[in-house]
């Protein structure tokens, strides 16, 4: 899966399984500030994105995700390891 | 009592019968059956496989998805019904309006969010803790209807639940009342919501003998004092009043629906799901309601019942009512709107409430529906032939609940 299949991907589980407005969605979006993901969110996110991506995301690098962006770093990063 | 009056400035409902007050008490008016075959769950091998669901109900046109998905169906009911009666008393509060702080939220409810604990339950048992949704609790928790109407709707003053079953939401209308009574806000939002037409609920009242089994005609299923009987039907929706203190609501020039006159309640103090043989406990919170409304019996003009279409309630009740009201029993119109609606559970005094306020607005009482064998124990004016024009004074409403919770509201012209 290259960047962008990951990055439409999550864009779809952000609008699917979060609600978030897809219009408002970019990789430079902050999750708490820009997209109002709050800290229960954030838990659904990530296994969201465990079960959708099939990678495991320990919470201490959960807690370093603050971007759109960062989180497509880290599926990158997680699916090629 | 208090020398600071209640009324009635606000309705709201959804139910089996209608998604807002008017289509609903046209429904009851007309004599409409909310009950059909169930749909929401897989039914096939439970003994009850009737139910009055709320239809056509989309919940992303009331509340926006990301919100509605965080909220189990009973809290989403709840919310429904409390925008409306909000709207309809004209209130909506800015962020930092003072009025805010001194409004509230009492909610009813029997269970809570039922749906979404069988969900959360079978995905820890068939996967593991680690898949259980963040949101899982403040979906369940029974306060959570509450919590999520004070949030939205900037309620800031008290904000209490009442779980006693089937009396849940009249509790819920009482309680309101009386902090506003004691001054503790001019303005609440009461009611009640629950949505346990589950495969755990439906099954587990079934297993208690408490359902009809009529399956075959679920429009006819409840027949609430019918010789026929065989159980209530189960039913989901949610049902709020905005209660206000009179001088506030005549200040702002609100519109009055009723006054709210009377709360009694009692504990029958003998069974789990049966009432106490003769009625005591129905009599005693009767007697309850009209003392506190300073009323004597011959003065009800009209009785919405608690009416389930069981056996032993609707013969309880009626023994009840007549030691309570002796010959002038036999000269009320006593209506079970459970006839049609099915029974809403927590939610149901809340909606027999609004039933009775209606009743006193229009003077028109609604009938009771498939009445048509009349148990020989159940021998009052049931009103079983259609609508009937009376000028209601003062509406009594009666609702019990599983552990002998027994409440009685009382409402008069405003």
């Amino acid at each position: 899966m290259d960047r962008t299949e990951i990055e439409s991907k999550l864009t779809d589980l952000l609008v699917d399984e979060l609600g978030i407005e897809r219009d408002g969605i970019s990789l430079d979006a902050k999750f708490e500030e820009d997209l109002d993901v709050d800290s229960l969110g954030v838990v659904e996110l990530l296994m969201a994105l465990e079960d959708n991506f099939g990678v495991k995301i320990p919470d201490e690098e959960a807690e370093q995700i603050t971007t759109v962006g960062e989180a497509v770093d880290l599926v990158e990063i997680k699916l090629n390891a | 009592m208090s020398d600071r009056r209640v009324v009635v400035t606000g309705l709201g409902t959804i139910n089996p019968l209608g998604v807002d007050v008017e289509s609903t008490w046209s429904a009851l008016r007309d004599g409409d059956s909310g009950i059909g075959p169930i749909t929401l769950i897989e039914a096939s091998d439970l003994t009850s496989q009737i139910a009055g669901e709320v239809t056509g109900f989309d919940v992303e046109t009331y509340i926006p998805r990301r919100q509605a998905r965080r909220m189990d169906r009973y809290a989403q009911f709840f919310w429904v019904a409390g925008k409306e009666a909000l709207d309809d008393a004209g209130i909506a509060y800015e962020e930092d309006d003072p009025d805010a702080y001194r409004s509230g939220v009492v909610v009813g409810t029997g269970i809570g969010g039922v749906a979404t604990f069988e969900e959360e339950f079978t995905t820890l048992l068939e996967i593991g803790p680690h898949r259980l949704s963040p949101f899982g609790i403040p979906k369940v928790i029974a306060n959570m209807a509450g919590g999520q109407a004070s949030i939205d709707f900037r309620l800031y003053g008290p904000n209490t639940t009442i779980v006693t079953a089937c009396a849940a939401s009249a509790n819920a209308i009482g309680d309101a009342a009386a902090i506003i009574q004691r001054g503790a806000a001019d303005v609440m939002l009461a009611g009640g919501a629950d949505a346990s037409i589950t495969r755990f609920a439906v099954g587990g009242f079934a297993q208690a003998r408490a359902l009809s089994t009529r399956n075959d005609d679920p429009e006819r299923a409840s027949r609430p004092f019918d010789a026929d009987r065989d159980g209530f039907v189960m039913a989901e929706g949610g049902t709020t009043l905005v209660l206000e203190e009179r001088e506030h609501a005549l200040a702002r020039g609100a519109k009055i629906y009723a006054e709210f006159l009377g709360y009694g309640m009692s504990s029958d103090g003998y069974h789990v799901t049966l009432p106490r043989p003769g009625g005591g406990g129905a009599i005693r919170a009767m007697r309850a309601a009209l003392d506190d409304a300073s009323l004597e019996p011959d003065q009800i003009s009209y009785i919405n019942a608690h009416g389930t279409s069981t056996a032993a309630n609707d013969a309880t009740e009626t023994m009840a009512i007549k030691e309570v009201f002796g010959d002038h029993a036999y000269e009320i119109p006593i209506t079970s709107t459970k006839s049609m609606s099915g029974h809403l559970l927590g939610g149901a005094g809340a909606f027999e409430a609004v039933a009775s306020v209606l009743a006193i607005r229009d003077g028109i009482v609604p009938p009771t529906i498939n009445l048509e064998n009349a148990d020989p124990d159940c021998d009052l004016d049931y009103v079983p032939d259609g609508p009937r024009a009376v000028d209601v004074e003062y509406a009594m409403s009666n609702s019990f609940g599983f552990g002998g919770h027994n409440v009685v509201l009382i409402f008069g012209k405003p």
